[in-house]
């Protein structure tokens, strides 16, 4: 399917991880306006080119991680980056 | 089947996408409003996205009462198709089972049939013997990995002609004017006065596309793209809450007919149905992320297979014949984004996820309504693009994740 390099184990298929979407940080709930807070919950970028992404290694070291890919070639272009489930570094 | 005409620097409404969606608003525009300056653009050929590889299932047994009510609406323009177009689509009103293995499905089938019953639909629990009675190669015995507890049974529900539908479409466009101009991308979309800095966005005015061949000036312009649908919405400044996933299908060597009915199982991620031909078609559910790559994958037939066989053991050593894949818009309630939006002139008929096929004729019925009159009409009310900010979705994730 889709060969995804974990940075804990290496190249794992699509189907062992869990897709959590578009990377962006979490507005502070107790800050945000409503309209603010949906539009994170909701609006996507959705670009056919280089996205930003978060992957759950869901049957490996079950970790979070960050990738950048380009979604018209599948390819993804640096190396993964550790992070927080909410999209902030680790 | 239709003229292969020049391309013109103005109409009165340029819809983008020649899928069935585009061009059934197209259809509707000059056959219901005489609205007939219209061009249909796309950048490959008619058909070419989703309406030319989706597996051609229709049916109106959803789980909300909007989406009951719209879908509804369109089977009853799929019934008098081939009469009103004039083409055989090849309607086969067979009838669309969506087995229960679990407990927590049937209830959830329980739900459906009386919110359908409600509306007037012939929709209805049945149990596990029915359901060997209607489609005998299914394996209903309580000993296997995932035991057939019952269905939701829609006798309404079918499949059609997805060639058929597109044709009819773009050829009934055609003689009333319609212009349909196919290998003509658009770029950008022209608008003035926006909110964004280069004048696009909230706010904004539309006045054109500017194509591969050239600019187009037009007071209206349709996004009836599907999969590229963002793409489209981005170059008004619009942002829409889609994300664009593949969906697989695939058939085997076609065999006598033994299959009467659709079957749809969503805790094994499958369905089936058999065609005239006698070939078995298989969807399943959309790859496990977002990309425009339409590559298929081995994950998808292995999966699939194993999913069928537990249905039906019986057909074991058929073979596969070819799988595809198509893109789909993915929304986040499983309903489609319909009608105005933020930047005047510039609708949108997107959203349709891995569903849109059966919704092609209602859809194109009620956006040309929505632009010939300037009014949203009452059965797409419940889709507009504001009801994300609004917090007011629909929630039709519960009859629209497998079953198409
Ligand atoms: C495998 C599969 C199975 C499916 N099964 C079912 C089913 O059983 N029942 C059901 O109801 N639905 C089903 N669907 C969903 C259904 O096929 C789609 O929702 C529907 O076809 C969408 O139609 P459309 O006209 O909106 O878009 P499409 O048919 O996708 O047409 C969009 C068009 O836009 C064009 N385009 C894109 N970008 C541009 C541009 N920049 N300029 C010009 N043109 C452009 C494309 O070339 C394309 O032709 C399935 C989909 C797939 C992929
Ligand atoms: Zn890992």
């Amino acid at each position: 399917m889709l060969l995804v390099p974990c940075p804990h184990c290496g190249p794992r298929n699509a189907a062992d991880m869990r897709y959590v979407g578009e990377s962006h940080r979490r507005p502070d709930p107790n800050a945000v306006t409503i309209e603010a807070w949906r539009e994170h919950l909701y609006m996507q970028r959705n670009p056919a080119g280089l996205l930003r992404e978060t992957w759950y290694c869901r049957a490996g070291c079950r970790r979070y991680f960050v990738l950048e890919r380009d979604t018209a070639t599948n390819q993804f272009v640096d190396s993964p980056t550790g992070v927080d489930k909410l999209g902030g570094k680790a | 089947m239709w003229r292969d005409v020049p391309l013109r620097t103005s109409y009165d409404v340029v819809i983008v996408g020649g899928g069935v969606h585009g061009l059934a608003c197209a259809y509707y525009l000059a056959t219901n409003h005489g609205i007939t300056d219209v061009a249909v653009l796309d950048k490959g050929y008619l058909g070419g996205g989703g309406s030319g590889r989706n597996t051609a299932i229709v049916r109106s047994n959803y789980l909300t009462p909007e989406g009951v009510a719209f879908y509804d609406r369109s089977l009853a323009l799929y019934n008098t198709m081939a009469v009103d177009l004039n083409i055989n689509v090849m309607f086969s009103r067979r009838g669309h089972m969506t087995l229960a293995h679990t407990d927590s499905a049937l209830r959830t089938m329980r739900w459906r049939a009386e919110v359908n019953k409600l509306q007037d639909i012939d929709s209805d629990v049945i149990g596990p013997d029915e359901v060997k009675r209607l489609a005998p190669s299914l394996d209903v015995s309580p000993g296997a990995r995932y035991p057939i507890l019952g269905a939701l049974h829609h006798p309404p529900g079918g499949i059609v002609r997805h060639d058929a539908v597109v044709w009819g479409y773009a050829r009934g466009a055609d003689h009333r004017g319609v212009e349909l101009h196919q290998k003509t991308e658009v770029l950008d979309i022209l608008v003035e006065g926006g909110d964004g800095p280069d004048g696009k966005g909230p706010g904004g005015t539309v006045t054109g596309v500017r194509t591969s061949r050239g600019d187009i000036s037009a007071p209206i312009v349709v996004n009836c793209t599907a999969g590229w649908a963002t793409l489209i919405s981005d170059m008004a400044g619009v942002a829409l809450p889609i994300s664009t996933r593949p969906l697989q299908a695939a058939v085997t060597e076609p065999v006598k007919v033994f299959l009467p009915t659709v079957v749809v199982s969503g805790s094994l991620h499958v369905y089936v149905s058999q065609t005239d031909r006698g070939e078995l078609v298989f969807g399943a559910s959309v790859d496990p992320f977002n990309t425009y790559n339409i590559r298929g994958s081995l994950e998808f037939t292995e999966e699939l297979a194993g999913h069928v066989l537990e249905l039906m053991p019986s057909i074991s050593r058929m073979r596969l014949l070819r799988q595809w894949s198509g893109l789909c818009d993915m929304t986040p309630d499983y309903s489609p984004i319909m009608g105005f939006t933020p930047v005047d002139g510039f609708l949108c008929d997107v959203g349709w996820g891995t569903y849109g096929f059966k919704a092609g004729p209602v859809s194109g019925e009620q956006m040309a309504e929505a632009i010939a009159t300037g009014r949203t009409p009452k059965l797409i009310e419940p889709f507009p693009l504001s009801r994300f900010a609004a917090g007011d979705l629909v929630g039709e994730k519960g009859a629209a994740a497998v079953g198409h």
